[in-house]
C-alpha cells in the first residue's frame, strides 16, 4: 500500500528560503508528520521540525499543510490523492528560525502580560468550592494545547504585522475569559481586555475556532462572550448615560 | 567561540511537572532560578498523562487517609518501595492538590463542590483528582502559569521578569560540570552545567551550585514505547557521569495496550477501561487467549469459561472476572507471546475488540476519548472494527538514588525529582501515583536545593578544562562524517525491544549488552551532517550516548536480579524472591566512565509503624523469614 | 519574555512566501456565496420597501410590519394605531426596517459573514486580506459593533409584532396558505433572535456562578443549544422573511389568487 508522494517543503533559515521539492515513500496509515521524519532519515538529516508527543496533545508540531494550519501528527496522508502535491510550510505569522521551526515567543511574551489567576486573599488552598456546572466553561478552554494555530490564523496579526503590540491572539483573549469566567477570580479583566489586549480588533471572523485542533469553541464560548462583558461595562448607553450625568469615569464603574 | 554563561543558585533541568515545581519551590524561597528544557516551555511529557493524580483526600470516600495510600503504593511496587518516599508521597499528596487549585488548576467536582476522585487499578478508594482524560495537561498549564504568575511579581518588584526565574527552552544540557576541589569533599561538588541551544547551536554554560534532574524517562530506548523523543534518558546519564549512582533500573512498566498501528502512533496508549468495559483479546484465529494465560495463583479468581467471564460484566458477585482483568504484567505477557507464536494481527499486535460486545451508542457514551483517539489518527471506527495493540514501554521505575526527604542524589548538589528518581515506586507503579509524585518530590528536591545552596560556604567553581572537554563532546559529532546517528539509534531500540522487553533470559540480556558495547563503538563515530542551526541529526547524536548508558544500565541490572518481580520478568526466574526483595540494584559508572558496573545493596527495613500498618498474612507473601519473626516480635511488644 | 533563546539578528523575520495563500480547497465558495445571497437579500429589501402591495387582510407583509402611520391601510395599523399620524407619508417599512436591520447588521453571525464576503477581511482562513491596515472594531465606525444588544432588544419586540400578526392571520383566515407562512416565518425570526449571543449573555452569560441561579443557567442552556445554530438559523430566517413577505405582496398584487393563498 506504499507510494511515492511528491512533497514541497519550504526550507530555509530567518526567513530567507524557498520551496523544495521532494519525492518519498508514503506508507498506509502515516501522517504528515511521519513523512517529515522520513524525509529527515534519508533525504535531509538537517530539516528542521519541531515535534514531541506525536499524538496530538502537546501542539508542537503546529505547521501549514496545503496553506491550511493544521498539527502535523494529526494530518493523514489519506487525505490526500496519490497524486496530489503537498505543501508543507512553516507557520507564516511568526519569524521562522529554521524550515518548518518559527520563533514562537510572542506567544510567551502576551501570556506573560495577561494577569494571573486571583483569588480572594482569605481563601486558603484545600478551602475552594466550586460546582462542576461554574467551572465547565473555564474547562473548555483549559483543553487548549498551545499549538498556537489560533494566534497564527488570525488575520489582525497575520497580516498586519503591526498590530502585535497591541493584540494578545485568540489563545490569550481566551485565557483573558477563562479567567474572568473562574468562579473565583476576583481581578477586573474587561477594561484591559478591551484597552491593553486587543479585544476591539477581533472581528470574529472565526478562523481561530476552524483550526483549533481541540475543536474549543474560541469565538462562540470565548470571544464573543467576553465581548459581551466587555458591552455590560463599556458600551451600554445607560451605564454611559449615568456616567455622563453623575461625572463618574466610565473605566472605574 | 564565545560561549553565553549565566549565573543562577538552581538550575532545573526539564520543564514537566517535577521541574516546574522544584524550579517554584526554588525560587519561592528566594534561589535565582532556571529551568532547562529540551521542548518548548509547557509541552513536556506530562502533559501526556490522562489519568489523574492520587491523592487521599478522602472527598469521595471519607476514609481514604495517607495509610491507605501508602498501603497501596507498597503493594503495587511488591514491597520494593523505598518506604520513606512512599509514606511523604502519600502524606503530602493532598496538600500539592490543593495548591494547584490556589493557583488555578479546575480540577472536576464533586456535589458538594470539592475535587472529584476517580477509582483506578491498585487503589483501594477513589482516590485521582482529575479533569476528564487530560489531567497532566492541566498540571503542567497550571504550573507553567505559576511560573508566569511569579515573574509577573518580580517584574513588579524587580522591574525585571526574569530576575528571580527564567526558562532556558529548547536548550539541551550535555554535562554538569563539577568543582573537584578538596575543599568541596572527596568526589567534588556539583559547580555547573553545559549545554546547547537545539535552535542555533550555541553552546551555553551554567555556573550554579545546586541542580535538580527532572528529565523524565527512557522509553526512547525501546521501539514500542509510550514516551515522546525527549525521553532519552538525559538524567539518569547525566546523573552517572557526574558520578551519582541509579538505583531499581531493571524495573520499566510496560502497558499491555499500546496501539500498534498505524505506525505513527506506534506505542500510545489504550486506556484500561475498553476491557473493564468490555472489550476482548483475540488472536489472528479469533481466540479469546487469555484463557490460556491464567496463573496458578490467580486461578481461583478469574473464569474459566468465555461464558463465565461475560456474565462477570453485568453479575460480579456470583461470577469471576474474565481473564482479560488480570494485572498488567500478566496481560503484557500473554500479548507478547501470542505475537511471538505467530498468532498476532497483521501488524503485529492482537486484537482488543469492543465493537462486537457493546452497541455503537454505549462505546461512544462510556469510551469517548478512544473513540476520538482512534478516529482521528488511526481512522477506525472502534464501534465497527477491532484495534491492534501490543505492550508498549511506558515508564521507567528506576532512577537516580536520592535521599528521601531532600531528593538529594549522592553527588553535593545533585538533585533529583519525578521519573528520573528511583524508588519511590519500588518494582512497579501505580497509575496516578506519577502526576503526585512529580508534585510532592519535585518541590522537595527545590526545596532541598535552596537549603543546600543556604548551607554552602562558597560556591564551587567550573574549571576551564572541564568546559574544554565538554565543548569538545559537544561538538564532535558536528566534525566527524560518520555514520548516520539514525541507524544506531534505531538498531539500539530493536536491541532493547526484542532482548530486554518484557520477557527476560539470560542468554537474550548477554546478547544484548554485547550488541550494546558494539553500538557504543559505532556511536562513536556517528556524524552529523549541516549546520548548528536546529540540525536534529546532531542532537540525535548527542543523546545516543544517553540512551547507550542507560540502556547499559538497565540490560546489567536485569541481568543481575534472578527473580520475577513488578516491572522485571525472568522466563527463567519466573518466581519472586524474598530475598531479593531485601535486595537493590545500584548502577553506577566505573572512573574513567566507560563501563557501568552494578552493585548490590541492603534495602533498609521499613519502620516499625509503617510495616504495623500491614497484616501479616500479606507480608508474609513478600518477606523473608527472619524478617517475619522480627514483625511477629515487634507486634508482641 | 517568559523563555529566553539566543538571539541573532536573522531570526526576526517571517518565512518570505510570495502566494497569496498555498490553499488548494475552493476557499473563494463561502465569501463568494456569502456575497451572491446576501446581495440579492439587499435588493429584495430595496424594492420591498417602495413597494406599495404590503397589506391584504389579514396578511401583513413583514417587511412592512408594524405599520405606524395614517398611510396605512386600517387593518394593517399596530392595534389600530397609527402614532406618527399623517404627516409620514413614507413607505412604512423605511420607518422599522432599521431596528431588525440594525440586528441583523450587528449580529456576530452576520458580521463574520459580511467581513469575509464583502470586506475580505479575512476572505478564507489563511488567505491574506487586501488591506494595509485593519483595526477591526477598536475604534470607530467599527467599535459601534457594540450596540448590539440594543437592537437585540428592538428584534424581540419586532418579532413579537410578526408573531402577533402571524395570530392575527391565524384567527382570521386559518386555512390560509399565507397564515401558514407568516406563522412559521414568526416562529424562525424568534428563534433566530432568541440564539442571539447577547441574548445568551443576558440569560446567565454574564454570571460566574451559574450554581446560584438555576433558573436562568437552565435558560443560559436552552439558549446555548439554539446559539449553537445561531448561522443557520440567521440564513434560514433570512429567506423566510423574505418569502413570506414576497408572498403576501405576491397575494396583494393579485398575481397569487387560488382559493386558500
Amino acid at each position: 500500500m506504499s507510494y511515492k508522494a511528491k512533497f514541497r517543503v519550504w526550507r530555509g533559515e530567518g526567513g530567507e528560503g524557498k520551496l523544495e521539492d521532494f519525492t518519498v515513500e508514503v506508507n498506509e496509515g502515516e501522517v504528515v508528520l511521519d513523512i517529515i521524519h522520513r524525509l529527515q532519515a534519508t533525504q535531509v538529516p538537517d530539516l528542521a521540525v519541531r515535534w514531541n508527543c506525536k499524538a496530538g496533545k502537546c501542539g508542537s508540531c503546529s505547521m501549514e499543510i496545503n496553506g491550511r494550519p493544521k498539527l502535523g501528527c494529526m494530518t493523514r496522508m489519506s487525505t490526500f490523492t496519490e497524486d496530489e502535491t503537498v505543501t508543507v510550510t512553516p507557520m507564516r505569522t511568526f519569524p521562522v528560525i529554521k524550515d518548518l521551526v518559527t520563533d514562537v515567543s510572542f506567544n510567551y511574551k502576551k501570556a506573560r502580560e495577561i494577569p494571573s489567576f486571583t483569588p480572594p486573599a482569605e481563601v486558603k488552598p484545600g478551602e475552594f468550592r466550586m460546582q462542576q456546572i461554574d467551572v465547565e466553561r473555564s474547562q473548555e478552554f483549559r483543553k487548549c494545547i498551545e499549538c498556537f494555530m489560533c494566534n497564527n490564523v488570525c488575520h489582525v496579526i497575520r497580516d498586519h504585522e503591526e498590530n502585535k503590540s497591541n493584540f494578545a491572539g485568540p489563545r490569550f483573549l481566551m485565557r483573558i475569559a477563562e479567567l474572568d469566567m473562574h468562579p473565583y477570580d476576583v481581578a477586573d479583566r474587561k477594561d484591559s481586555a478591551q484597552e491593553e489586549h486587543g479585544l476591539g480588533f477581533c472581528n470574529i471572523t472565526k478562523c481561530c475556532t476552524e483550526v483549533c485542533p481541540e475543536h474549543i469553541k474560541i469565538t462562540d464560548n470565548a470571544l464573543i462572550p467576553m465581548k459581551e462583558r466587555v458591552v455590560d461595562r463599556r458600551y451600554d448607553p445607560l451605564v454611559w448615560l449615568g456616567n455622563k450625568i453623575f461625572k463618574r469615569s466610565s473605566s472605574n464603574s | 567561540m564565545e560561549i553565553e554563561r549565566h549565573e543562577y543558585d538552581v538550575v532545573v533541568i526539564g520543564a514537566g511537572g517535577a521541574g516546574l515545581r522544584a524550579a517554584i519551590e526554588a525560587r519561592q524561597q528566594g534561589k535565582r532560578t532556571a529551568i532547562v528544557c529540551k521542548s518548548l516551555f509547557g509541552k513536556a511529557h506530562t502533559v501526556m498523562a490522562e489519568g489523574g493524580a492520587a491523592a487521599a483526600m478522602g472527598n469521595v470516600n471519607s476514609k481514604d487517609n495517607w495509610m491507605v495510600h501508602f498501603r497501596d503504593t507498597m503493594r503495587g511496587g511488591k514491597f520494593l518501595n523505598n518506604w520513606r518516599m512512599a509514606e511523604l508521597h502519600a502524606k503530602e499528596a493532598p496538600d500539592r492538590v490543593w495548591e494547584l487549585e490556589a493557583w488555578g488548576a479546575l480540577f472536576d467536582r464533586t456535589k458538594d463542590g470539592k475535587i472529584s476522585q476517580r477509582n483506578f487499578g491498585g487503589h483501594e478508594y477513589p482516590r485521582l483528582a482529575h479533569v476528564g482524560d487530560r489531567t497532566g495537561l492541566e498540571l503542567i498549564r497550571t504550573l507553567q502559569q505559576r511560573v508566569v504568575a511569579l515573574q509577573q511579581e518580580d517584574e513588579k518588584l524587580h522591574g525585571d521578569a526574569e530576575a528571580y526565574i527564567k526558562v532556558f527552552q529548547e536548550c539541551t544540557v550535555t554535562r554538569l560540570l563539577k568543582d573537584m576541589s578538596p575543599a568541596h569533599g572527596p568526589g567534588g561538588a556539583i559547580a555547573g552545567a553545559f549545554g546547547y541551544w537545539r535552535e542555533n547551536g550555541k553552546l551555553i554554560l551554567f555556573d550554579a551550585p545546586a541542580i535538580v534532574l527532572a528529565t523524565g524517562g527512557i522509553g526512547k530506548s525501546y521501539v514500542v514505547t509510550s514516551n515522546s523523543w525527549e525521553y532519552t534518558g538525559d538524567g539518569h546519564a547525566l546523573a552517572l557521569l557526574a558520578g551519582a549512582k541509579l538505583i531499581n533500573m531493571e524495573f520499566i512498566q510496560f502497558h499491555p495496550t499500546g496501539m500498534v498501528w498505524p505506525p505513527s502512533v506506534r506505542g500510545i496508549l489504550v486506556t484500561e477501561s475498553v476491557r473493564g468495559d468490555g472489550g476482548v483479546l483475540k488472536n489472528s484465529e479469533g481466540k479469546r487467549f487469555m484463557f490460556d494465560y491464567v496463573p496458578e495463583v490467580f486461578k481461583a479468581q478469574y473464569a474459566t469459561t468465555e461464558e463465565e467471564g461475560d456474565r462477570w460484566y453485568t453479575d460480579q458477585a456470583n461470577n469471576r472476572r474474565p481473564p482479560e482483568l488480570l494485572p498488567r504484567d500478566e496481560v503484557a505477557r500473554a500479548i507478547n507471546s501470542e505475537v511471538k507464536a505467530g498468532r498476532g494481527s497483521p501488524q503485529g499486535g492482537v486484537y482488543l475488540d469492543v465493537s462486537t460486545r457493546l452497541p455503537a451508542a454505549e462505546i461512544i457514551r462510556r469510551l469517548p476519548s478512544m473513540h476520538h483517539q482512534f478516529k482521528e489518527l488511526a481512522d477506525v471506527d472502534i464501534t465497527k472494527e477491532a484495534m491492534q495493540v501490543g505492550p508498549t514501554c511506558h515508564y521507567v521505575m528506576g532512577g537516580v538514588e536520592v535521599d528521601a526527604d531532600t531528593a538529594a542524589a549522592s553527588v553535593p548538589g545533585l538533585f533529583a525529582a519525578g521519573e528520573v528518581s528511583g524508588g519511590m515506586h519500588g518494582s512497579n507503579r501505580l497509575g496516578g501515583n506519577s502526576l503526585s509524585d512529580l508534585l510532592v518530590f519535585g518541590r522537595r528536591a527545590g526545596a532541598g536545593a535552596a537549603s543546600y545552596v543556604n548551607a554552602l560556604a562558597g560556591r564551587p567553581k567550573i574549571s576551564d578544562e572541564a568546559v574544554t572537554d565538554a565543548k569538545a563532546e559537544a561538538l564532535a559529532p558536528l566534525q566527524r562524517s560518520g555514520e548516520n546517528p539514525y541507524e544506531v539509534h534505531h538498531e539500539l531500540q530493536r536491541t532493547m525491544n526484542e532482548l530486554v522487553g518484557i520477557i527476560r533470559k539470560e542468554e537474550e540480556v548477554s546478547e544484548a549488552l554485547e550488541s550494546v558495547e558494539k553500538l557504543k563503538e559505532r556511536a562513536q563515530g556517528v556524524g552529523a551532517a549541516g549546520s548548528r542551526i536546529y540540525n536534529p541529526g546532531w542532537h540525535l547524536a548527542l543523546d545516543l550516548r544517553n540512551m547507550l548508558l542507560v540502556s547499559e544500565c538497565v540490560a546489567k541490572a536485569a541481568l543481575l536480579r534472578q527473580e520475577s518481580r513488578g516491572g522485571h520478568t525472568r522466563d527463567d526466574f519466573p518466581g519472586m524472591s524474598p530475598e531479593w526483595r531485601t535486595k537493590i540494584l545500584l548502577c553506577e559508572l566505573t572512573p574513567d566512565g566507560s563501563e557501568v558496573i552494578v552493585q548490590e545493596q541492603v534495602q533498609p527495613p521499613m519502620r516499625d509503624d509503617l510495616i504495623q500498618l500491614f497484616d501479616r498474612d500479606e507480608l508474609k507473601k513478600y518477606i523473608t523469614e527472619k524478617e517475619l519473626a522480627d514483625f511477629d516480635a515487634l507486634a508482641k511488644e | 519574555m517568559t523563555q529566553t533563546t539566543a538571539d541573532s539578528p536573522a531570526r526576526r523575520q517571517r518565512a518570505q512566501i510570495k502566494e497569496r495563500t498555498l490553499r488548494t480547497d475552493p476557499w473563494w465558495r463561502y465569501p463568494l456565496i456569502t456575497f451572491i445571497i446576501f446581495m440579492a437579500f439587499l435588493v429584495y429589501a430595496t424594492w420591498a420597501i417602495f413597494d406599495t402591495s404590503y397589506f391584504m387582510a389579514p396578511y401583513h407583509a413583514p417587511f412592512a410590519s408594524p405599520c405606524l402611520a395614517t398611510s396605512c391601510p386600517e387593518g394593517a395599523r399596530l392595534f389600530g394605531f397609527a402614532p406618527f399620524g399623517d404627516w409620514y407619508t413614507l413607505p412604512p417599512g423605511l420607518l422599522i426596517l432599521g431596528l431588525p436591520a440594525g440586528f441583523r447588521f450587528t449580529c456576530y453571525y452576520y458580521r463574520k459573514a459580511y467581513y469575509r464576503g464583502f470586506w475580505l477581511s479575512p476572505p478564507a482562513c489563511a488567505v491574506n486580506e487586501p488591506h494595509k491596515k485593519y483595526t477591526g472594531e477598536s475604534r470607530f465606525p467599527l467599535i459601534l459593533q457594540n450596540v448590539h444588544r440594543y437592537f437585540f432588544y428592538a428584534a424581540i419586540v419586532v418579532g413579537l409584532i410578526l408573531a402577533y400578526d402571524a395570530v392575527k392571520a391565524l384567527i382570521e383566515k386559518p386555512d390560509g396558505l399565507g397564515t401558514w407562512i407568516l406563522i412559521v416565518n414568526a416562529i424562525l425570526i424568534n428563534l433566530y433572535s432568541l440564539s442571539c449571543h447577547s441574548c445568551r449573555h443576558i440569560t446567565a452569560g454574564r454570571l460566574n456562578h451559574f450554581s446560584k441561579h438555576p433558573v436562568r443557567y437552565r435558560a443560559w442552556n436552552v439558549v446555548s443549544k439554539l446559539n449553537a445554530k445561531h448561522q443557520e438559523l440567521a440564513l434560514v430566517s433570512m429567506f423566510s422573511v423574505m418569502g413570506a413577505d414576497l408572498y403576501v405582496r405576491l397575494v396583494a398584487k393579485g398575481i397569487i389568487a387560488f382559493s386558500f393563498a
